[in-house]
């Protein structure tokens, strides 16, 4: 693909970082969204600290402990390294030309993206259902430390990278219902790969949030 | 020139001195690029026939206005030091002829005076509302505190502030009087509607006095 | 989204069908008319800013006097016209919000960011138009949904610009609840203009530039303009954060900032400033670079010091991410952290220093003409002396002691943000008005509209520092109920005079702007005797910028250069006399 801009009249560019606008523009998108995510964990990271008690995994609700899944939201988090994994496959098919690689692994994606935000979903269900909401009710306020900061820290975070992730799906069906259509080609497949950009920085964010909400 | 309050406390004297200090520093400099400033524009003004010198910079140039702004700046920074760390670190705080325990809120100032028995906390303390009554050339230390939004506690005369934030505990502020009288305080944090009308007195007593004033409380 | 297909086939519109009024007028993909479009709407907030302050300024000096015209006023904000303490605050807050976040910024980014970028690179458009479009169509928005919290039940945000938790978080506090959420959700709609904004000016600046113009061949109005749509890529999500989390304390019930919940109000302070202290390089940097070319302009001579002056921008934005404690020297965090703070804000004033330094060297041994868009450049490196200085008082932690939250703050805010940046938006206004409409703005006008606003602004700001010696707090209603505050009165009433002078002297400016649209001299294509590529095309510049892509051979700067008899000499123009563009050929091509 061709890493510097033509201007009118045929004319080359002088060569920027030798990357083209499409994927230039991602990046420096990405940026803001690091930006964004940075602001949102601080918080939780200063919070969480100037808290003193906090519910720590490990330890059963009813002694203080953390009141959310686990083990499914581990399996979730290996369901979206899937979905890197798929996204990848996508990219280097139509690298090579093979349309029916791209869209088979562009659905897997889809599919397994989607299934993460199912998942998370039921999850945010099941959480209200307990009574672990942004403000917590009075029966796991008492037990659970610090709950109202934790409910706020956690559903934001969250809440704010599944919005991040729905968009994501959306995009990637589109991108899909381009591919089915044949809009790419070995040359020319930007759009898969700047998606693929995406996705994968959304999932590194939630390999962070699961690290710090779930596991620490 | 008595643009800055009357200056009432221990280390007044020393805040108004690095301000003039800056205040001379940052004078001739503007005094001194406003006049380059003025003098270039009248003496480089366009006329007929005449054409600029095509001059790009100066590397020396560059340095000497890169270095000197510099070390100024790092002798106004370490200048500074000198009474910041007294003023607001509590460990640096001298021993407290007086403690009193000043609660914000909207839109008024609560004091709390230990009673007889000089220790704060104890059943014997007793409350009043926007005045602060304390003994000249004593220090005394202010333990902050608010119970809805941000205020700030600033006596200007004395040349303290300091902001009350609800949530944080063991905020403190210490001062000296140097003389007796009556001063004001202020809120320095926007607080909501009233503000502007959240005013306390202080007043500065003789030892004799606070004492009689204490006793009358009582 | 634009694909790599269309970054393969030469940029610009092959096709020159006819559009209609709404797509080429209303919903304009051209960066020229979208930076128009910022033009008027910013002027219309920059008025209404004006007018907040008007407002303030007359209760600060004829307190608790019925405001003429004020008799329409509800009774929630003037009963009998007579100013309420919750309306005052919320004049101070608007005031702020609007000329901040609906004014000033935008003037520089929305309007020149836009305007200039592909015109100074000699490209045709920027690098994603649609996005473009869509950055101007969110601010509208945002621009509404604010203008809209004056009127709603409980009244606009009454918190101050800085809106501080728990003051802002909790409705009781101000009794205003509406009016807060309404100002998130809009710099919820601003942070998104400006993330597309910044997109696009990042991306363009790399990617499109002509051949031969190299980094160190982009004027400095583009430098400041692409460190600043950096800055504001990195800084405004911040802001996001925090009013959505902010929006959330007030509305679902988190605690973020409200310590009964275990939330920390400090919480708030770190993260506004984190993104503010970035905010105010964002509000500078532009006008800076305008300045800078602007004096060459005028003074006929390259820019001294060309690369110093690069590096300056580098290095202020780059000091702009740690400083932003000093806003928050008494706020009781540790008396060290101050003492860090301390240090790297005095360290800025360094390249804020080379800066003023090389714009004297400039204007030295030069041929100055003193046309309009100079004198305001000339008056904002005067008065940005001034506002960079004052700002070493409050750097030095123990002064600040003193005068935090007093109107020496409200003094050098005002010497840079207006001192600095509006002079530094009336001079790009009448600089490039020409390449925007064609025609040139009055001189006479542009003249008297300087002369009166550059005495009422100094008569208005400069006593404030006196103001701020004397102890005198900020966003106070009625100042006399200090004893200490009362020998002031007659200073603030001169200040609010100044200031109705200051905004009347206003009207010139307006009327030549409006009029010289229809009636102003026609322009041709370079009448400053400019050297930007911009300056070698139409005026006004037409759809699509340059028949043919330039090539460029230097510079921006060269003024009274040596190798010609003119006083000027064009990026493009190679010295063997004809304008043959020359098609590059990419090694291995």
């Amino acid at each position: 693909m061709h890493d510097a801009v033509v201007m009118p009249g045929g004319i080359r560019a002088e060569p920027g970082m030798r990357v083209y606008n499409l994927k230039l523009g991602m990046w420096v998108f990405l940026a803001s969204e690091v930006m964004f995510f940075t602001g949102l964990i601080g918080a939780y990271i200063i919070l969480r600290f100037g808290a003193g008690e906090w519910a720590l995994p490990g330890i059963p609700l009813e002694e203080g402990g953390t009141p959310l899944a686990i083990q499914l939201t581990a399996f979730n988090t290996f369901l979206l390294i899937c979905s890197s994994v798929t996204m990848v496959k996508a990219f280097a098919s139509i690298e090579h030309g093979d349309q029916r690689g791209l869209r088979l692994f562009l659905v897997a994606t889809v599919l397994i993206g989607a299934t993460f935000v199912g998942i998370q979903v039921y999850e945010y269900m099941v959480l209200a259902h307990e009574g672990f909401l942004p403000r917590c009710s009075d029966e796991l306020a008492a037990i659970v430390p610090n709950c109202n900061l934790f409910g706020s820290t956690f559903y934001t975070m969250t809440g704010f990278h599944g919005t991040h992730v729905s968009l994501g799906v959306l995009c990637m069906i589109w991108v899909t219902v381009k591919a089915f259509r044949g809009k790419y080609t070995r040359e020319n497949h930007g759009g898969v790969e700047v998606i693929g950009l995406y996705w994968h920085f959304v999932d590194l964010v939630w390999i962070m949030l699961f690290t710090i909400v779930y596991l620490i | 020139m008595d643009w800055l309050p009357i200056a009432a406390s221990t280390y007044a004297a020393e805040i108004d001195r690095m301000f003039y200090v800056i205040l001379v520093i940052t004078g001739i400099v503007f005094i001194g690029v406003e006049a380059v400033l003025v003098y270039f524009l009248i003496k480089y003004r366009g006329r007929e026939g005449r054409k600029a010198e095509y001059i790009e910079g100066s590397n020396k140039a560059e340095i000497i206005w890169t270095v000197t702004p510099a070390v100024i700046i790092i002798g106004i920074a370490f200048a500074s030091q000198s009474v910041w760390p007294d003023v607001k670190d509590p460990d640096r705080f001298p021993e407290a002829a007086l403690e009193v325990a000043v609660e914000a809120k909207q839109f008024e100032w609560n004091i709390t005076y230990p009673g007889p028995d000089g220790e704060l906390g104890t059943a014997d303390d007793f409350a009043r509302r926007n005045q602060l009554h304390v003994p000249v050339g004593a220090p005394v230390v202010v333990r902050l505190s608010s119970i809805d939004v941000i205020h700030s506690f600033f006596i200007p005369a004395f040349r303290i502030k300091q902001d009350a934030v609800p949530g944080m505990q063991n905020l403190q502020l210490w001062f000296e009087a140097t003389q007796t009288g009556e001063f004001e305080l202020a809120c320095a944090e926007l607080c909501g509607l009233g503000h502007y009308r959240m005013r306390g007195r202080v007043f500065v007593h003789s030892q004799d006095e606070f004492e009689s004033w204490l006793a009358e409380q009582s | 989204m634009a694909t790599v297909e269309a970054a393969a086939v030469p940029l610009g519109h092959a096709h020159h069908e006819e559009m209609g009024f709404i797509r080429k007028y209303i919903f304009s993909t051209d960066h020229k008319i979208i930076g128009i479009q910022f033009l008027f709407t910013c002027l219309f907030f920059l008025a209404v800013g004006g007018l907040l302050a008007m407002l303030i300024r007359w209760q600060l000096g004829f307190p608790g006097q019925p405001i003429p015209g004020g008799g329409g006023l509800p009774d929630t904000m003037a009963p009998s016209g007579i100013m309420l303490p919750e309306f005052y605050n919320s004049l101070v807050t608007m005031h702020g919000t609007f000329m901040v976040f609906f004014a000033i910024m935008p003037l520089l980014v929305g309007v020149y960011a836009n305007f200039l970028i592909p015109l100074k690179l000699g490209a045709p458009d920027m690098a994603f138009p649609r996005l473009n479009m869509m950055s101007y169509w969110t601010f509208v928005p945002a621009g509404i949904l604010m203008l809209a919290s004056l009127f709603v039940e409980g009244g606009a945000s009454g918190a101050g610009w800085t809106v501080y938790a728990p003051l802002s978080a909790v409705p009781e506090y101000t009794g205003v609840s509406l009016g807060q959420q309404l100002w998130i959700v809009s710099i919820i709609f601003f942070a998104g203009s400006s993330l597309l904004g910044s997109v696009n000016y990042i991306t363009t600046i790399i990617n499109m530039r002509a051949p031969g113009m190299t980094l160190f061949r982009m004027p400095l109005s583009v430098w400041s303009l692409f460190v600043t749509a950096i800055l504001a890529l990195l800084a405004v999500p911040i802001l996001a954060g925090a009013v959505i989390m902010l929006l959330f304390d007030q509305t679902i019930g988190t605690t973020f900032f409200l310590p009964e919940g275990g939330g920390q109000p400090l919480l708030w302070q770190h993260l506004f400033w984190f993104f503010g202290h970035p905010e105010v390089y964002i509000l500078i940097l532009p006008a800076m670079g305008i300045v800078s070319d602007v004096l060459a302009n005028g003074s006929r001579k390259p820019i001294f010091g060309y690369h110093s002056m690069v590096f300056a921008i580098i290095a202020i934005a780059f000091l702009g991410w740690i400083v932003w404690g000093h806003h928050m020297f008494q706020s009781g965090m540790n008396p060290l952290l101050g003492t860090s703070f301390m240090i790297s804000t005095m360290a800025i004033a360094v390249p804020s220093a080379i800066k003023v330094f090389n714009w004297l060297g400039t204007i030295w041994r030069g041929n100055i003409q003193f046309h309009t868009p100079m004198l305001n450049s000339i008056a904002f490196v005067a008065m940005f002396t001034i506002g960079g200085l004052s700002g070493i008082f409050m750097a030095s932690n123990s002064v600040d002691i003193f005068i935090h939250d007093t109107y020496y703050i409200v003094a050098h805010i005002h010497y840079v943000l207006f001192g600095g940046s509006l002079f530094g938006i009336f001079a790009a206004i009448y600089f490039w008005y020409p390449k925007m409409f064609g025609r040139l703005m009055s001189e006479r006008w542009g003249k008297i509209h300087f002369a009166l606003t550059f005495t009422f602004y100094n008569l208005t700001f400069f006593p404030m520092h006196i103001l701020g010696m004397g102890g005198h707090m900020r966003r106070i209603y009625d100042p006399n109920q200090y004893e200490f505050l009362q020998r002031f009165q007659g200073m603030n009433k001169f200040i609010s005079i100044s200031a109705f002078l200051l905004f009347a002297s206003q009207i010139p400016f307006i009327v030549n702007f409006f009029w010289s649209l229809f009636r102003g001299k026609k322009s041709g294509m370079n009448p400053w005797r400019d050297n930007g590529l911009e300056w070698t095309i139409p005026s006004p510049a037409p759809h699509g910028n340059f028949e043919v892509t330039p090539t460029v051979y230097r510079g921006p700067y060269e003024f009274s250069s040596p190798e010609v008899e003119e006083d000027f000499l064009p990026q493009d123009l190679p010295l063997n006399g004809d304008r043959k563009p020359v098609r590059q050929q990419v090694p291995g091509d």
